[in-house]
Parts: C-alpha cells; structure tokens; sequence
C-alpha cells in the first residue's frame, strides 16, 4: 500500500510507535515480535504518523491497536476489514492497517475478508496466522491441520484446513506474500512492500502461539529444518533452498526438487516472477504437509503482484466526474424536484 | 353530446392489475398529475412479494391505492370510489376494499377463461357476465383489443409490444374521466423512452386513444373535478418517504459539512434510499453497497470514525444482523444514523407488507445495556425532518441514533411543502483539533456537559488515539475491566442518551383538548389513521386528543405530564403491543392498546370504532 508522503518526514523511531499500555501476550508469544517489525518499520514509511490507522477485529493478535501510537481501532469480531474498507472509502489519504488472525479474517470475518480484496482497496491486511484459537483457549481454527486434536476436537479435527494465499488468490488480491514471526529482517522487508503496494496487500505471518499450538511452524522457522523446508522468493531469481544445493524447477506444468549437483545451473531453474499470475498460483499451492514423504518447501517472500485500480480511487472519480459535468449539487434544486405547483 | 361535470370532494382510485400490467407507474403518473393539480393526496402501493408471481394468479396482484381530495386528507382512504381491474385477479383481490355502488373499471380480456381459471372462479363463472357485480357501476372496457387498434399503423411493434401499453389506455381513459391534461405524463414518458421514438410515439398514441375513448364514447356521460385543496400557501412537489429521508439526509450533510457515507446491503423496503443516494454524487455522496448487512454497519462506523456523516439502512433482518455493531457504536460513542424501514416479521416475515414491529428490538435489542436515541418518521414528507434529526442528534451528541420509518410509508406518496435550503436549522458540529493549552494527552473520553465525547479524527496531530469494543476506562478510554468502572460508564452512557431529552422540543398534542376523556397516542404511521379518525370524531363532539411521538427514546421530558391529563391513553399500533410495553413502563399509566398486525394500516374506520367505546 503507498499513501501521501509526508512534505515533512518526521525523524521517528521505532520508540516513538509503542504506547504507553502494558503489552499483554503471553511471554513468548511471536506476537511481540510482529509488534516490534511493524514498530520499527513505521518511521520509514514516510508517512505522518496520525495518518496510520490500525485497525483490528478479534483474537490475540487484535489487540495490536493498543500498543501502537497511532490512531487505532479494537473493533468486533471478523469486521476490521468492513470498517477498514468504510474508512479508507471515506479518508483515502490516510495508511489503513488491519490486523487479524486466522479466526478472525477466514471464520467469522471470511466474507468481508474476501471483498476487500476484490474491490482492492488500498490498504495492508496483516493475517497473524497460528492456526489455534488463541484467546479463546485453544479450539482448532479454519487453519489448523486435519486430526489436530485441540480442546473441542478430542478426537482430532476432520475439517480440511484453508489455503489462505490461495483464498487470497481466489479472491484476485493484487499482492500476496508470506512471511514468519522468527525471521524479522524478512518480515521487516514485507511490511514494507506490503505498504509500497497500491492496493489491498494481503500479508500471511506465521506467528507461533507458544501456549496453545506451539511449534506449528517450527519446521520453518528453526535452524535445523529452515533450509531443507523453505524457500524464499526473490524477484528475478532462481528458486533455490536447501543452501543452494537444491532447486525448484518446472517439468511441463509441474513443479520438481531438483539437486543442483546433479548438474543443473540456475538457467535451467524456475526463475521467480511475481507478476507472473499464473506461476503465482502454482506457487502457492505448494502447500504440502511438512510431514510427508517428498513434499515441496514452504515459499516465503511476494507470491503475486499486480496493478489494478483501487476502489476508494474510482469511487472518488465517480464523485469529481460527476461535479466537474454538473457543478456541485445544488441543495434547493433537489429539494424542490421536477415538478412544482404553487399554491396561493 | 349530453355531458354533464360533477365536481367531486374526495375519490379513492385503486389501480389494479398482474404484477407486470405496470399499475404501479399508471398509478404515480395519475398520482403527480393530481398533485400538481394542486389536489391533496395520499397512496398506498401495495406489491406482491415475488417480483414476478404466476401471471393472472391471486398472489401475482400488484395494486396502488390513492385518494385524492379538495379537503386535507391524511390516508390512502378505506374503501375505493374506483376500483380499476386488469384481470380477473385483480377484482377477486380487491372487490371487498369497494364502495357499494363504487366503480369498476374492467379489462374484458383479463377475464377470459383462462384469468378467471387462474383466479379461482369456479367453472363457467364470470362475474362480469353472471349479474354477480350489480351493486357496483361495471363498466367493461376492451382495452387490450383498443390499445392494439390504436397501435394498428406500428408494424414494427410485436403484439406483446404493444400489450405492453395497456397502461397508458388506461390511464388516458381516467385522466379523461378526472378532467386531467395528459402534459405531464407526456413530458415523463418523452424522458423516459426519449431515444426510442417508436415506443415513445406508440405510448403517447395509446395514451391519447384512451382519453378519447372517453371522449367519443356515448355510454361516459358525466366527468368528474375535485378541485384544488386548501392547503397552506407555499410551493409543493410530490414526494415518497424513502425519497423523502434521503433528501433529509443529504440535507443534514450538507448543512452540517460532513462528507455523507451510506454503507448498506439491498434489501426490502429500505433498497430506495440506497437507489436515491446513489444518483446524488455531486453532493459528494459516497454509497457502498457492502457484501452484507454487518459490512454495511460497519464500513458506515468506520467512515464516521474518520469523520464522515456514516448512515446504514435496512430492514428488521437485516437489524438483527447489524445489532453487535450498533453495540461497538455505543462503546466507541461515535456518531451514526441506523434507518429502519420496518416491514413484517419475524425473520423474512412479509417482506412487501408494513408493520411497526421492531420497536421493541431498536429499544433492547443488543446484547449488554446498550442504550440509543430512537427516533421515528410518521408520513412519507416527515421522513425528511425525522433524518434531519436523525443526523443532528447523532453529530451533536456522539452517539449512533435508530431511525425508524415502514413500508407504508416508505412507498406512499403525499404532497409536500418542501423547505428553502436556507431556512433548515444549521447543525453545528465540532471536531477536536489539537490539544488544549492545559491538555498534556489527548483524553479521548473526556466528556463535555452534554456528557458527549470528542471526535477526534485520523490524520490530526497530537490526538492519536485507540478505541475499541472493550470498556474504557472513563476520561482515558484505556481498557479497562475494573468493576465501579464498568458500573461507572454503564451509568455515563445511559444517562448520555437520557440528556438527549434536554435538546429536543417538548412534546405536542396534535389535536383536541389539553387535558380530558381520551388521549390516541401514536408513534410512526399511524399517524394518518389516527389524526383522521380523531378529527371525525372531534367534529361529531367528542372529547378526544391525539398526541403523535417523533421521540421514542428518550421521550421528551413533558410526555408524563400529558399522559396524566387523560381518563384513558390509547395506542394503537401495527404491532403485538409495543410502545405500550414501554410507556407502562417509564409512566405507570394503564394505556389500552388496539393491535393491527396484518401487513396493512389501520384504517380511519376502524379506529374511529374503537376509540369510541372508550368516549
Ligand atoms: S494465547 Fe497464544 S497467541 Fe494468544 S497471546 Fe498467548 S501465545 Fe500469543
């Protein structure tokens, strides 16, 4: 998302974001990471900082608002994205953020989640993925793996969990990306594309609940696995993980690992283009259970971008197209209608 | 020829026919051509639910009823003078709602075999053949057969073209009938089909065969005149209520400075202010037809919250839908207009039909003590000053107000003195821009003596600020769950929305005595039915009053003084017993009520019947 620079930058730091309020996750939470990335992102925005609005839904993560100096937003649950849309409508100079959870954006805000992407409005969704229901005590989430056993599934979960990039996809978002809670210079790097993006940015982090569902992501984010099981994107180049000793290449249509020592060099590699729409959604199926047998590597970084006009703009040019055919609206020209009688 | 005029004082038509027989447009033309004949009027449109029941079938009936009068009048009137009958269905459904004696205008081929089968007539039976129709003036008029005549020289019509027309023969035939110009029916059909001149020319050519059907047919030997009305000087349009509460709200934005932004979902019968809304752009109107009812809500929260005037319309379900956001409104104390144009209920109930049944949940339906301002609109001209209010009490007092209007007269029509743009109250409000010299942080529930907060907008310096859903410490608005707060704030926000009675006007009696026998006290619209059957009976002698609440939460503060005035408090409602519920409860009196909840209004009639066993 990109909004007016300020004619002033103000020389702020990451200190000048954090309010007054005791923070209130749990110790250890990757929560207090996120808020520090987002802190000390903000001062080189180049927006005045009463321009930035954060606004959240419900769930851990929702609490987010409060421990920002800016003007913000605990609002109620899944409808961060309707009230966000509303304001941005309203005030498109301002820098919307909306914070939210997998509950909140894909269960009970789901519907608002997905019509903001499609009418691209220009501000950034950040998605606290930890595929546990948090603040509830932990009930399985619309994220959660299938057979997860959680407090209201004993038995294990038998729903099959959401894809949230490819609903994102789905929903023709103009910027998709994936970042984690535990690689804060990757995820410094999205919150600012995230910001730089005109139009809806939906940005999935995975955050770690280390009270109700900890070690979802570890596969990713610790040291021993994190080569072997992900990947980073980077535009314009190869798709290589592993420490550069493995490759992700395309046979026909179909993605495989590849051993570069098996003679392969980057030309022959899947070269990563993120406006490329139709890589993108290969790209983001790869989606594969970490436990399996010969699954692919989770991809970090921009998945998809592209440009397309954003609502608030269109609707803004409705009004000034039609004042510049018109004139401004004439209160007592409509009072007083088409049709008039007199009477004496 | 022989013709004799009789000038008439009042006459109700009632324009019937199937759903796609276009009565409803017949029915708004002989409408504006009555208003702008200076003729006081009210309508009644009366929809089927489905947009396209089964043609010819009794449900498929779509019927608009006006009366139109040289007198004030206050209702759609009780039975019909003129009951006009596109087919079969059409008089099946409506005969009861005739006049003895009165008039039926009927389309013979809407009763051939197949209509009256469709209509449920037994086999063989036609009534207008069987002599069944005696009490009434049956007057049969081939209109399908004469619209096609008159359209003999338009080849390139197909035959459903020019079926389609059957309106505006009609139509010609009453306006010949009443004594009418066909100008502004003209001029409206020239705007509406102007690009296409050979539908333009075929409907100005059915129109006018109709007239002079009426003209040089032998069988019509007496027209009909009312004359002007006496109504107060001024300058009048016609107006509908849902037309009528946009235009107060796009007044109220104007004359208060706020950006209006209207967040809604579709949906019967409020969809009209969306529609009227929308055509306004160059009032710098933003309308967002959100993905639901929720986003409605709260995409209108958030404008409001960035410092736009946020308005969210509906209808009862899709209130039960917005009621957790009305609940963050109040916690955040954020200005908000909330429209409702009640219809039947509960849950799809009768979508098409009018009731006054969700008082009760506009009262106390949120979860948690969530108390709001409620207003109500009473005629389809009042739903302009009732918005108007609307907005000036949620800008002046920080607080989401409900607006309650219904589909009776959210689609009735009536004549309307419009206002002068100048002479509209101005409705200040202020916005805190930067701290004060004694500030040192912004206090975002600090509160003034109106006990309102300021608003505080994104995008001003210093005031950086969060709210949320979560209960606020009083004066610092910091989360806060200590119990004397909770209790304290609990307080703060209902005696808020109680100091609202200190800006509002005392309350009037609409008509009769100060003190006395019977007081009919109404809210909504019922005022019609009520203000006429009070008057009858007034002009009869009878000791009655009639007190008519704009106010319905909180009520103003001299309502309990009136009420002890009277013997017996009457409440007629189109619900199960509402404001009566209410009213026992804040004043202890021992109201009576008279309940209608038939998807229709109360009529004079049957209101002058009950208060009379009370006088
Ligand atoms: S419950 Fe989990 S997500 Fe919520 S604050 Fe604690 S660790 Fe974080």
């Amino acid at each position: 998302m990109s909004t007016t620079t300020a004619t002033h930058p103000q020389t702020l730091t990451a200190k000048d974001f954090a309010t007054d309020q005791e923070v209130r996750w749990c110790p250890g939470c990757g929560d207090y990471s996120i808020l520090a990335q987002v802190q000390k992102v903000m001062p080189g925005i180049g927006v005045p900082k009463e321009n930035i609005v954060f606004i959240s839904g419900i769930g851990c993560s929702s609490r987010f608002p409060y421990y920002m100096n800016t003007y913000g937003m605990h609002s109620i649950h899944g409808r961060a994205t309707a009230i966000a849309s509303g304001l941005k409508a309203a005030r498109p100079e301002l820098s919307v953020w909306i914070v939210t959870g997998d509950g909140d954006s894909l269960s009970i805000g789901g519907n608002h989640t997905i019509h903001l992407l499609r009418r691209n409005f220009d501000v950034n969704v950040l998605l606290f993925n930890n595929q546990i229901y948090g603040l509830t005590k932990g009930q399985y989430s619309p994220t959660s793996e299938q057979q997860k056993v959680t407090k209201s599934t004993p038995y294990g979960s038998i729903d099959h969990p959401f894809n949230p990039l490819a609903l994102a996809m789905g929903a023709d978002a103009t910027f998709i990306a994936r970042s984690m809670d535990r690689d804060p210079k990757h995820l410094q790097e999205m919150l600012t594309r995230s910001h730089q993006h005109r139009g809806a940015s939906f940005l999935e982090i995975y955050q770690n609940c280390n009270i109700f569902n900890d070690g979802a992501f570890e596969v990713f984010t610790d040291k021993s696995s994190k080569a072997e099981e992900t990947v980073f994107l980077e535009q314009g180049k190869p798709l290589v993980f592993s420490n550069q000793q493995k490759g992700l290449r395309f046979d026909g249509l179909k993605p495989v690992v590849v051993n570069l020592a098996d003679g392969y060099s980057a030309d022959d590699l899947w070269i990563h283009d993120e406006q490329d729409f139709y890589k993108a959604q290969i790209l983001i199926r790869m989606f594969d259970d970490a436990r399996v047998e010969g699954h692919f590597p989770r991809p970090f970084g921009v998945f998809y971008e592209t440009a397309r006009a954003c609502y608030e703009d269109a609707l803004r040019l409705q009004i000034e197209e039609t004042i510049a055919v018109k004139g401004k609206g004439n209160l007592d020209k409509l009072l007083r209608g088409n049709e008039v009688w007199e009477i004496a | 020829m022989n013709r004799t005029e009789a000038v008439l004082q009042d006459v109700v038509i009632k324009f019937a026919g199937d759903s796609g027989d276009g009565m409803q447009l017949t029915g708004q033309q002989f409408t504006n051509n009555t208003a702008l004949m200076g003729i006081d009027l009210a309508t009644f449109p009366d929809f089927p639910a489905e947009i396209r029941a089964p043609q010819g079938t009794l449900p498929g009936v779509s019927g608009f009823q006006l009366h139109f009068s040289s007198d004030r009048i206050y209702t759609p009137g009780d039975l019909c003078d003129v009951l006009v009958a596109m087919n079969a269905a059409a008089l099946k459904v409506n005969l009861k709602a005739l006049k003895h004696g009165g008039k039926i205008i009927a389309n013979v081929e809407g009763f051939d075999t197949k209509n009256l089968r469709l209509a449920n007539y037994a086999e063989g039976v036609n009534p207008l053949e069987d002599g069944s129709l005696e009490g009434y003036e049956l007057i049969k008029v081939d209109v399908t057969k004469l619209t096609r005549e008159a359209l003999k020289e338009f080849p390139e019509l197909g035959m459903k073209e020019k079926d389609r027309a059957k309106n505006m023969f009609v139509l010609g035939f009453l306006y010949w009938m009443y004594n009418r110009s066909l100008e502004n029916t003209i001029s409206f059909l020239n705007e509406k089909f102007g690009k296409k001149e050979v539908i333009l020319n075929s409907n100005i050519k059915v129109l006018q065969a109709g007239y002079n059907y009426g003209d040089t047919t032998e069988t019509f030997t007496t027209r009909y005149r009312v004359e002007k009305a006496k109504l107060p000087a001024g300058r009048y349009r016609n107006i509908m209520g849902n037309q009528s509460l946009a235009l107060g709200l796009i007044a109220a934005a104007d004359k208060s400075g706020l950006p209006l932004f209207l967040g809604t979902y579709p949906i019967t019968p409020a969809s009209d202010i969306l529609h009227e809304l929308s055509k306004h752009k160059s009032f710098n109107i933003r309308t967002f037809q959100a993905e639901d009812e929720i986003a409605g809500i709260t995409s209108a929260i958030g404008a409001s919250y960035g410092g736009s005037l946020g308005v969210t319309t509906t209808s009862g379900p899709g209130m039960a839908l917005k009621a957790e956001a009305m609940g963050l409104a109040v916690m955040l104390e954020i200005p908000l207009v909330i429209v409702n144009v009640q219809r039947g209920g509960p849950s799809t109930g009768l979508p098409t039909k009018t009731e006054q049944s969700d008082l009760l949940q506009a009262y106390y339906g949120r979860n948690g003590e969530c108390p709001m301002p409620v207003i109500s609109a009473s005629t389809p001209s009042d739903c302009f000053a009732a918005a108007y209010e609307a907005v000036r009490i949620a800008v002046q007092h920080m607080t989401p107000v409900i607006l309650l209007s219904d589909g009776y007269i959210a689609n009735g029509a009536e004549p309307w003195k419009f206002p002068v743009a100048e002479d509209l109250d101005p409705i200040a409000v202020s916005f805190k821009t930067q701290l004060g010299f004694d500030e040192h942080k912004f206090m975002p529930y600090l509160r003034d003596e109106k006990l309102v907060r300021p608003w505080a907008v994104p995008g001003t310096p210093g005031l950086e600020h969060r709210i949320g859903g979560i209960e606020k410490q009083n004066i610092t608005g910091n989360v806060s769950y200590d119990p004397e707060n909770h209790q304290l704030m609990v307080k703060i926000r209902q005696e808020k929305v109680d100091k609202v009675a200190d800006y509002i006007p005392d309350q009037q009696l609409d008509s009769g005595p100060a003190k006395g026998k019977v007081l009919v006290l109404g809210w909504g619209s019922t005022y019609g039915a009520i203000k006429s059957a009070v008057l009858e009976l007034q002009a009869h002698g009878h000791a009655v009053s009639h007190a008519h609440l704009r106010y319905l939460r909180p009520f103003p503060k001299n309502l309990g003084d009136i009420l002890r005035n009277f013997e017996h408090i009457l409440i007629p409602e189109l619900n199960n017993g509402q404001l009566i519920k209410i009213i026992r409860d804040q004043f202890l009196v021992d109201a009576k009520g008279y309940h209608k909840i038939m998807g229709v209004p109360i009529t004079k009639t049957e209101l002058v019947e009950v208060i009379k066993k009370l006088v």
